[in-house]
């Protein structure tokens, strides 16, 4: 029987299978983490008004063990294949200095370039595979083969057709060429050109830019937004545009390159969280206040924090109402990179803030990219008025670098008018309960089939664990042949030992098309031997009785 | 030598107690030293909980940003109604476009554009994926190609932001403890570039091949003092073709003799030179007539002379082919949207058949250089070749604020009479070196004779009627 969570300091216990809910003294609390599922309840008026299901099993020991042997015979082949090049034994394929820079300091150190030339070498055809039609559903890829071992790639010439595509980042499906759909972008196109040609402070804000981040604005429920070009470099020049020097960055773990390269770039302090773990949050906050800056102890200016509403490795979702709980109790300041979801959960796809029920006033700045769901490029940040007039004046987007390309800026508007309902039509609405349909289908099904999935339930990136380095390059290739696209990930993106395999569900699948890659799946899960769960049965959290509990400090 | 079980416990019987004793302490430390427990530094503090919630309740952070004023210029910004080709609606008012880079105008260019229309109805609009993850698109890979075979070298790879190219190519060579020399009027891109690399930045003064080489010769010296770590130090310079802080050119030659001597590899940022200078618009290598090998990386960015958003690297394969994997804008960010690559490679062939648009470019620039000299007030800044001039004042009043205000009102006076000019704009307290407030005046190929030298006598006209 669940023990009924207790609500204390405004904190929240989470309840779990075994009765084993320890409080230390009154301020801290003592959390038991289940390896196999974390459940929170939905009684006494708790922040959380849905179920919150996240799942991390961790994988036999046995799995481990083979991964670090696979790893180490790559390592050691590895060692062999240099000493054969360096001794002339084998052909050197690699580009070479030139003659007349011989004498120069070396660009590269041998051993940095290791794992890219000896583990990463053997399977990078499963990478940067090119396309030659839109990213949609179904794609063509271009046929690639390799004379020497993946040295050096030569196409072919044909195309394979059709290939499912479960790698884009394709949620809504607004990545089509349907004539209709793409009126107002062509004709945009035909009056503005492709380029600006100034950046937004001096000759570059065009109309298109004003009307793109009037709607942005009420698509979110804010008060003003503002627009960029690139949504990596939306974080990368925003970020040491509002933090600097004597402020305080608390950042999750496992955070996207551009969020990291902006923190490094402000030259704040930063300081890293376990990732989505409330406890690792408010420690660090504490501190933080407590004893202030390093040695001279003087308060901080100001300490913001850092989190992404999907995350896209992991497929969890932000623990958004605690986070904003403690925000408030700390008088921090909550940056949040909606990249992934936004259109991509929500019950109008208005993004994680919706889906949990909560004001978009309680994210200080909200930021997104229009990349994913919205099938185009470029980012922006929300927020209350004062905070973009701020980032008109300040950021280094808009002084240096050129402002978005007006074609697109359309494809957006029609692609935001189409969710929000305006232009009259019910499609956006439909797009988004179809991902949710599917999102959950295909979990269900994977989850049935007995293969370790990561995330939480609601979250269209699904990733599969691999684990073992071998596996990696046969899972890609053998989906290949099915003419299913899937996305592999290794090491350095992922944890060495958990390499996985990423699909993105898009609202644009059909029924079939999910049906013939979990075909597909099961078939080569049994092949692979990559069904790893040992809660295959169902997904029920009342049947399991093993679960270990670590309790944390 | 092998120790036989025997042999050990005899050894143990002869020793002296003493020896026993005092092994046997040293054990009985270890394992009390492996069981005690941890002291943590932090928690050496000696403040009571009631104290820590009262810090926690009394302090006060700043607010997340600091209040604008709101006549600030950033924030009363023109906006430009419709596409902004030659004649440009800004503020509801035509005038002759003299501030946006179409240097070739191509901006509205109907080859451009048809070839970018094919590509949308091909591929949509957006590529939805990182170029590792089914991001690569065809276009992709034949702009690279046209792009390297172009400025002949063996390989080019595409960013798909202008800013992003060069500050997210040098993090990818240059690492903590490598050495960087740069040009102060270095753009802030590069800046950027180098503040992400961590390494140390050496700044010389702006085109002073002598002060570069009084540093080049203290790394030397510095060197001779610590060979080993001399051994694994990579040096850079880093120099732009064409500078946008200045309009100046760099002396190339000159920095490749440096090169050689000093073994220091250079890397050239060619955004304002790419498409402007050479007698095929390939950039100060052509028009030096430098063997293009010398350069190890020729950076710029799409979104100046190809009318484009983007930006490319060219250089050998050796060098090209290590950002594949890590340069940040290109690993984790999504690719360029194929209608913009397409307008790219169209823009590409125009520029490749029609290889007299770079004179005219530059008899246009000569023109108006000439035009705008003696200008009262006002002295001009740049190469007269260059298509993106300063105008700076003459004499500054000594605060920055009242510069910018008189420039305003020389800007304002032009656009009511029909030439829009922008100021060029820096963030003040983020630039290393920060330029002088100046009128960025850009010539295009599509200004005629007549325009240019309207432009000319209205500037004459305003400076007189605010200057004076």
């Amino acid at each position: 029987m669940a023990n009924p969570s207790a609500v204390c300091n405004g904190h929240l216990h989470h309840h779990h299978q075994k009765q084993n809910n320890l409080l230390k003294s009154g301020i801290s609390k003592k959390n038991g983490i289940t390896k196999g599922m974390k459940k929170n309840g939905v009684s006494n008026g708790t922040l959380y008004k849905k179920t919150f299901i996240e799942h991390f099993e961790q994988a036999p020991m046995y799995v481990a063990v083979f991964t670090f042997v696979g790893f180490a015979v790559g390592t050691i082949f590895g060692y062999l294949r240099d000493f054969m090049r360096a001794w002339g034994l084998e052909k050197r394929n690699i580009a070479a200095e030139r003659e007349q820079q011989k004498d120069f300091v070396p660009l590269y150190q041998d051993f940095e370039n290791f794992y890219t030339r000896n583990l990463y070498l053997r399977i990078r055809d499963n990478w940067n595979r090119p396309i030659c039609s839109v990213p949609g559903p179904q794609f063509d890829l271009m046929e690639r083969v390799t004379d020497d071992y993946n040295w050096t790639f030569r196409f072919t010439g044909r195309t394979i057709k059709n290939v499912i595509n479960m790698g884009s980042y394709n949620y809504l499906g607004f990545a089509e060429t349907d004539i209709n759909a793409l009126k107002t972008v062509t004709i945009e196109l035909e009056k503005y050109g492709t380029g600006v040609c100034s950046t937004r402070q001096e000759m570059g804000t065009l109309d298109k830019h004003v009307e793109l981040e009037k709607l942005v604005a009420k698509f979110l429920g804010v008060e003003d937004a503002m627009v960029f070009g690139m949504g990596f470099a939306t974080n990368s020049m925003n970020i040491p545009a509002l933090v600097g020097k004597g402020c305080l960055i608390l950042s999750d773990e496992l955070n996207h390159t551009s969020l990291v390269l902006g923190a490094r770039l402000s030259g704040a302090t930063i300081r890293i969280f376990k990732h989505n773990n409330m406890q690792s949050l408010e420690k660090l906050l504490r501190d933080a206040i407590i004893y202030g800056q390093p040695r001279t102890h003087r308060a901080w200016r100001k300490i913001i924090i850092l989190v992404e509403g999907i995350y896209s490795m992991e497929g969890s979702i932000v623990r958004l109402p605690e986070i904003v709980s403690l925000k408030k109790k700390y008088k921090a300041y909550l940056y949040l990179d909606e990249a992934h979801s936004i259109g991509a959960v929500g019950a109008t796809g208005r993004g994680v803030v919706e889906y949990f029920g909560m004001s978009p006033d309680d994210v200080d700045v909200l930021m997104g990219t229009f990349t994913k769901s919205f099938g185009a490029a470029g980012g922006y940040i929300a927020g209350r008025k004062d905070l973009v007039d701020f980032l008109r004046t300040h950021s280094h987007s808009a002084v240096y670098a050129t402002s978005m390309c007006p074609a697109i800026a359309e494809q957006i508007i029609r692609a935001m008018k189409c969710l929000m309902g305006l232009d009259g039509t019910a499609q956006g609405l439909q797009r988004v309960r179809q991902l949710e349909k599917n999102t959950r289908y295909f979990r269900r099904k994977l989850h049935e089939m007995g293969f370790i999935i990561y995330g939480n339930d609601d979250s269209p990136v699904v990733p599969l664990l691999l684990y073992m380095p071998g596996k990696i390059g046969a899972f890609a290739r053998r989906m290949l042949e099915k003419n299913i696209g899937v996305v592999v990930v290794g090491f350095p993106a992922t944890p060495i030992t958990e390499s996985r395999a990423r699909f993105c569900v898009s609202a644009a699948h059909t029924r079939e098309m999910l049906d013939t890659v979990l075909n597909a799946l099961d078939e080569l899960g049994d092949f692979l031997h990559l069904k790893y769960s040992r809660y295959s049965k169902s997904s029920h959290p009342e049947l399991y009785e093993e679960s270990r509990l670590e309790l944390e400090d | 030598q092998q120790w036989v079980l025997v042999e050990m416990v005899q050894a143990f019987y002869e020793a002296p107690a003493y020896h026993l004793i005092l092994e046997g302490i040293l054990i009985l430390w270890i394992i009390r030293l492996l069981f005690s427990k941890t002291y943590k530094l932090q928690e050496r503090s000696d403040l009571t909980l009631k104290e820590k919630e009262e810090l926690i309740e009394e302090w006060q952070p700043e607010p997340l940003v600091p209040p604008v004023p709101k006549d600030h210029p950033a924030l009363n910004y023109n906006i430009v109604s419709g596409p902004p080709t030659h004649i440009i609606t800004v503020n509801g008012k035509e005038c002759i476009n003299f501030a946006s880079f179409n240097f070739l105008g191509l901006l509205n260019n109907e080859k451009v554009k048809s070839a970018a229309q094919a590509s949308l109805k091909k591929y949509g609009v957006g590529t939805c994926g990182p170029r590792g993850f089914y991001g690569t698109f065809d276009v992709h890979l034949e702009l690279e190609e046209r792009l390297a075979k172009f400025m002949r070298t063996e390989e080019a790879i595409i960013y798909s932001y202008g800013f992003a190219t060069i500050a997210s190519a040098i993090p990818a060579y240059s690492k903590r403890g490598d050495i960087v020399f740069v040009d102060e009027a270095a753009c802030f891109a590069i800046q950027k570039g180098l503040q992400a690399s961590r390494s140390n930045i050496k700044l010389f003064k702006h085109n002073d091949m002598a002060d570069l080489e009084r540093l080049l010769k203290e790394q030397e010296t510095e060197d001779q003092k610590n060979p080993r770590k001399a051994r694994v130090t990579r040096r850079f310079i880093v120099v732009e073709g064409l500078y946008m802080n200045t309009g100046d050119i760099c002396p190339l030659p000159e920095l490749i003799k440096l090169k050689y001597k000093y073994k220091v590899r250079i890397f050239l940022e060619e955004s304002l030179s790419f498409g402007v200078l050479g007698e095929h618009g390939r950039g100060i290598t052509e028009h030096f007539g430098i063997n293009i090998d010398d350069i190890d990386l020729i950076s710029a960015n799409m979104e100046n002379s190809l009318a484009s958003i983007g930006g490319f690297c060219c250089g050998r394969s050796f060098i090209i082919d290590h950002q594949r994997l890590s340069g940040q804008g290109y690993c984790f960010s999504a690719s360029l949207p194929p209608l913009l690559a397409a307008a790219a490679i169209e823009a590409l062939n125009i520029m490749e058949d029609n290889p007299d648009i770079f004179q005219t470019l530059r008899a246009k620039c000569e023109r108006i250089h000439k035009a705008l000299q003696g200008i009262s007030g006002l002295k001009v800044v740049g190469e007269s070749f260059s298509p993106a001039l300063h105008l700076q004042l003459e004499e500054s009043s000594g605060s920055r604020e009242h510069d910018v205000k008189l420039l305003k009102r020389v800007v304002d006076y032009c656009m009511n009479s029909g030439i829009a000019l922008t100021q060029a704009r820096y963030l003040e307290k983020e630039e290393k070196c920060l330029p002088p407030p100046s009128i960025r005046v850009v010539i295009t190929v599509e200004q005629t004779e007549q325009e240019l030298d309207k432009a000319a006598s209205l500037l004459k006209e305003a400076a007189q009627s605010v200057l004076n």
